[in-house]
């Protein structure tokens, strides 16, 4: 043991400046317990056996041997287990098999290193001096003095006018690096009018999600909902983004069941109301409908709506109602919108109440 | 020594084969020592094997964590450049026609569509999407618990502040490669997700609005975002991770490793196995286990099956369904605000409900980062730490972690707060609220706990050093009394429970110009609360004297 030093005789003091120990209690030497210095080595029976040895030799080829037949059975199961169109099973075998082989593969390799290394590798802990991160005294003298010599070859705190206009274009150089991605982002596009308006029109009517088949008021029975889009809606080139504000939930309630504000008592039709889909919170699908309460429920947040108040917020972190699509009938019976929302949909933003 | 250096000349006829009169070296071996001779002089790398080859690595099994989030790391780079092959980065729209038929003939982005020919016609790329996806859960995962390990530890303490900070950012980029490698399928779900980051990016104050057209390019969802994510998750993320990763290591091994107290250890020296051959056998081993679980688990269990969820679509929504675990405690913030947290200036909006929980995670992610900063200054110790912790020796650390981790598991349950209404039969408004609760009173009652847990487990450390353990012999005395023989520790046992480091609380003292700061009383103050209650470490008189009373 004489090579790996006893605690406290091998260290070499590297008397520097001693650290501050702040407010930590260090013992005078005398009431220090003394490190008992290393523990005796307990041999493992590879160390004393060499029947015992030689097994965990034999034990560690297998393992790199049965990884050799993990290699060549994962490209067995590649070609054994294919994939057939239109069969999901045939997909879960290839998997499954050709993980696996890989698998072991993988942990034959791996058991097999880690025993050896625990059973048959030199298994003495070494010991090994630390020193002081920072650099010696000679060695920091010799840093200051490369920034000084470099100061002093180049003048450059001499050189004033030199060195701040470096300053001035290193600070400024990086910024046209910036302004090329503006156009990340539409060029002449006002978002908040963008985010202000959808596809809802005078006259537009209410279709299904998806198949886009019209609604008519005599289907609306109460009690049932629909999810709605505008008609035409598959056509637009940006019918996502579009559905993404567009987006409508249809039900019907008892009118009496319905708290109607002044200035909207026409935008319901005979019970049956519209209300933007899209959570005031952060944009999830208000989705889920609770018909004895006549409740919405966002699943992203849970979010509340009262229906019957107007979509006010009854629980959860949205602030605003759902918006109220105003809906009435055409000469056919078809719902349709009396007109767009008529305040922007979704979450809020900053510009939001600016018009 | 002359003897060695005339041998070759006196016999000349052996000067080719060298040394062959002691050890003949094979075929191989001329061929290893011809090559280990070109490389060096052509790159002087034998000074590098001189100088790590036999670095000490001590060892704990908790000192695996790190080696789990790199090689599950690995794994990543590995399976995520197949990937690379076959996938479409784009949203353009196309109509499927593919091995899978309930979605044949739907509309989706061509994103989607090659997620899905990865998944079912291509062999093994449902296996390597699912080895890719489990080994990030993994990494995020083992990343966490490296950094617990490292906070309870007290591992981040002088030199190694830095390195916590490093590790502190591979933490959130490893956050930030997740995020966007789960938003590229365009899948439903993904899609789902990226609807909420659109919207938080909204409710930032004046720059909200302006900043989500920049990110998708105009209107939610547009056409652009995954082809962007992709470029942030394929390279400039993953060239960010590999480059903090070489940091990381660089200072790991100029720091050397912490190790935990025992015989013969110091904070002069570290001891353990070398990287040759030990060390390179166990971690090059435990590289192939950590893979080949990642396999094991890739091949038998799904992970997130895209083709369940369908194209995205921004109408539908199933109910319960969660995000990447490592996000959860991101959403479980949004989830607890309050109702009513929105109010306009003038006509202006300015969203609480968002803004509060960004600003509430951004803090607490500060304070993890900073937190090594604010320990030093309150012990004002500027000493080098190379030893590790016993948690309990810390206590108001070890306290301060709980009360952490108690947080962000108020947050990340409240991220299943409808799963776990449904589950346990309760309302979502008593899930919500019991989380809200747990998430403001919570870390009290956990630092609470944690801390007289912690001082409790020292003082029986202390008892135990001091008169041994109780063997479960009883004898009788001549007299008749019964006692029960306690059994010393040996020194070497003794010494894990003596040695760690002690603090007592700051005195307040007026400075040199007769005053006491407000800095200084803080200071105080807090050096105070941590340090008031604490045990000491026995010291050699109190073991004597206890030894010499005969351990009763």
């Amino acid at each position: 043991m004489a090579d790996h030093g006893t605690p406290g005789t091998a260290v070499e003091r590297h008397e520097e400046p001693s650290a501050s120990a702040g407010t930590a209690v260090v013992l005078p030497e005398s009431e220090q317990i003394e490190n008992p210095g290393f523990s005796p080595y307990r041999p493992r029976v590879s160390d004393l056996d060499p029947v015992k040895a030689k097994a965990n030799e034999r034990r560690v080829a297998w393992l790199f041997v049965l990884s050799m037949i993990g290699s060549v059975g994962a490209i067995a199961a590649y070609v054994v287990f294919p994939i057939t169109p239109g069969d999901p099973n045939s997909v879960r075998l290839n998997t499954l098999f050709l993980g696996l082989g890989i698998a072991l593969a993988l942990l034959g390799i791996g058991v097999g290193a880690v025993h050896w290394s625990k059973a048959l590798m030199e298994g003495h802990d070494l010991s090994e001096e630390r020193h002081t991160t920072r650099g010696s005294e000679t060695t920091r003298a010799r840093a200051v003095e490369v920034f000084h010599l470099g100061n002093k070859e180049s003048g450059f705190t001499r050189r004033k006018l030199i060195r701040n206009t470096l300053i001035g274009a290193l600070a400024l150089w990086p910024l046209p690096g910036i302004i090329v991605f503006r156009d990340l982002g539409p060029a002449n596009q006002d978002a908040n009018d963008v985010l202000r308006h959808t596809m809802w029109r005078k006259g537009t009517r209410l279709t299904k999600d998806p198949n886009g088949v019209p609604i008519k008021a005599s289907d609306v029975t109460l009690g049932s909902v629909f999810h709605v889009i505008p008609e035409g809606l598959e056509d637009r080139e940006d019918a996502l983004e579009q559905k993404a504000k567009a987006a409508v939930l249809l039900m019907r309630l008892k009118p009496e069941d319905l708290h109607v504000s002044p200035g909207r008592e026409d935008w319901n039709y005979h019970g049956i109301v519209a209300y933007s889909k899209i959570c005031t919170h952060v944009g999830c699908p208000v989705a889920l409908y609770e018909q004895q309460t006549h409740h919405l429920l966002c699943p992203c947040h849970q979010s509340q709506f009262d229906i019957t108040h107007e979509a006010e917020v009854i629980f959860g972190p949205a602030k605003r109602p759902l918006p109220q699509l105003p809906i009435t009938v055409d000469s056919e019976g078809y719902l349709v919108a009396q007109s767009d929302f008529h305040e922007p949909v979704g979450p809020s933003f900053w510009e939001r109440e600016h018009v | 020594m002359s003897v060695d250096t005339t041998a070759p000349a006196a016999a000349p006829s052996t000067v080719e084969t060298g040394s062959d009169d002691q050890l003949p070296p094979g075929r191989g071996m001329r061929l290893t020592n011809w090559a280990a001779n070109y490389i060096d002089e052509r790159t002087s790398i034998s000074g590098l094997v001189k100088e790590v080859g036999r670095k000490i690595f001590p060892d704990h099994w908790s000192y695996m964590l790190g080696e789990v989030a790199l090689y599950s790391f690995v794994v990543i780079l590995l399976s995520g450049t197949f990937l690379t092959f076959f996938f479409q980065a784009s949203m353009a729209e196309t109509v499927y026609h593919g091995s899978y038929v309930p979605l044949e003939g739907i509309k989706m982005s061509a994103a989607m569509s090659s997620t899905l020919h990865i998944s079912f016609d291509v062999r093994g790329g449902l296996l390597l999407r699912q080895i890719h996806h489990w080994a990030a859960l993994l990494f995020v995962a083992s990343v966490t618990l490296h950094m617990l390990r490292i906070f309870f530890t007290g591992a981040f303490r002088k030199p190694r502040e830095i390195n916590w900070v490093v590790g502190f950012t591979l933490f959130v980029l490893a956050l930030a490669e997740g995020f966007t490698g789960y938003s590229l399928p365009d899948d439903l779900l993904s899609g789902n997700g990226l609807r909420i980051i659109a919207g938080i990016v909204e409710g930032i104050p004046v720059v909200g609005t302006w900043i989500t057209f920049l990110l998708f390019g105009g209107e939610f969802p547009g056409t652009a975002i995954v082809g962007r994510l992709y470029t942030l998750h394929i390279l400039l993320l993953p060239a960010a991770v590999v480059a903090a990763i070489g940091i990381h290591l660089l200072l790991l091994i100029i720091n050397k490793h912490t190790q935990f107290a025992g015989p013969g250890r110091t904070e002069k020296n570290v001891v353990g196995v070398p990287i040759m051959p030990v060390f390179a056998a166990k971690a090059g081993g435990f590289f192939f286990i950590v893979f080949g679980i990642i396999a094991v688990i890739a091949s038998t269990v799904t992970i997130n099956p895209i083709w369940n969820y369908g194209p995205y679509d921004p109408s539908p929504i199933s109910a319960g369904t969660q995000p990447d675990w490592y996000i959860g405690f991101a959403d479980g913030a949004l989830r607890l605000v309050p109702p009513g947290w929105e109010f306009l200036i003038g006509p202006y909006t300015v969203s609480l409900n968002i803004l509060i929980p960004v600003i509430v995670l951004v803090l607490f992610l500060v304070a993890v980062a900073l937190y090594p900063f604010f320990e030093a200054w309150v012990t004002g110790d500027r000493r080098e730490h190379h030893m590790s912790d016993r948690p309990r020796n810390a206590p108001t650390r070890t306290a301060i972690g709980a009360a952490g981790i108690v947080f962000y598991c108020a947050l990340f349950g409240a991220a299943s707060s409808d799963l776990i209404a449904t589950h346990f039969g309760m309302s979502i408004e008593a899930v919500i609220h019991i989380c809200q609760a747990v998430l403001i009173l919570g870390p009290f009652v956990a630092f609470f706990i944690t801390k007289r847990v912690c001082i409790g487990l020292q003082k029986k450390d202390r008892e135990i050093a001091l008169h041994g353990f109780e063997s479960g012999r009883i004898v009788r005395l001549p007299g008749g009394e019964y006692i029960e023989v306690h059994r010393q520790l040996s020194d070497y046992d003794r010494w894990r429970l003596v040695s760690y480091d002690d603090y007592q609380p700051l005195m307040l003292r007026p400075n040199a110009r007769g005053k006491i700061t407000n800095r200084a009383r803080l200071r105080a103050n807090l050096s105070r609360w941590f340090f008031e209650d604490r045990i000491a470490p026995v010291t050699r008189g109190e073991l004597e004297a206890s030894q010499h009373h005969g351990g009763h």
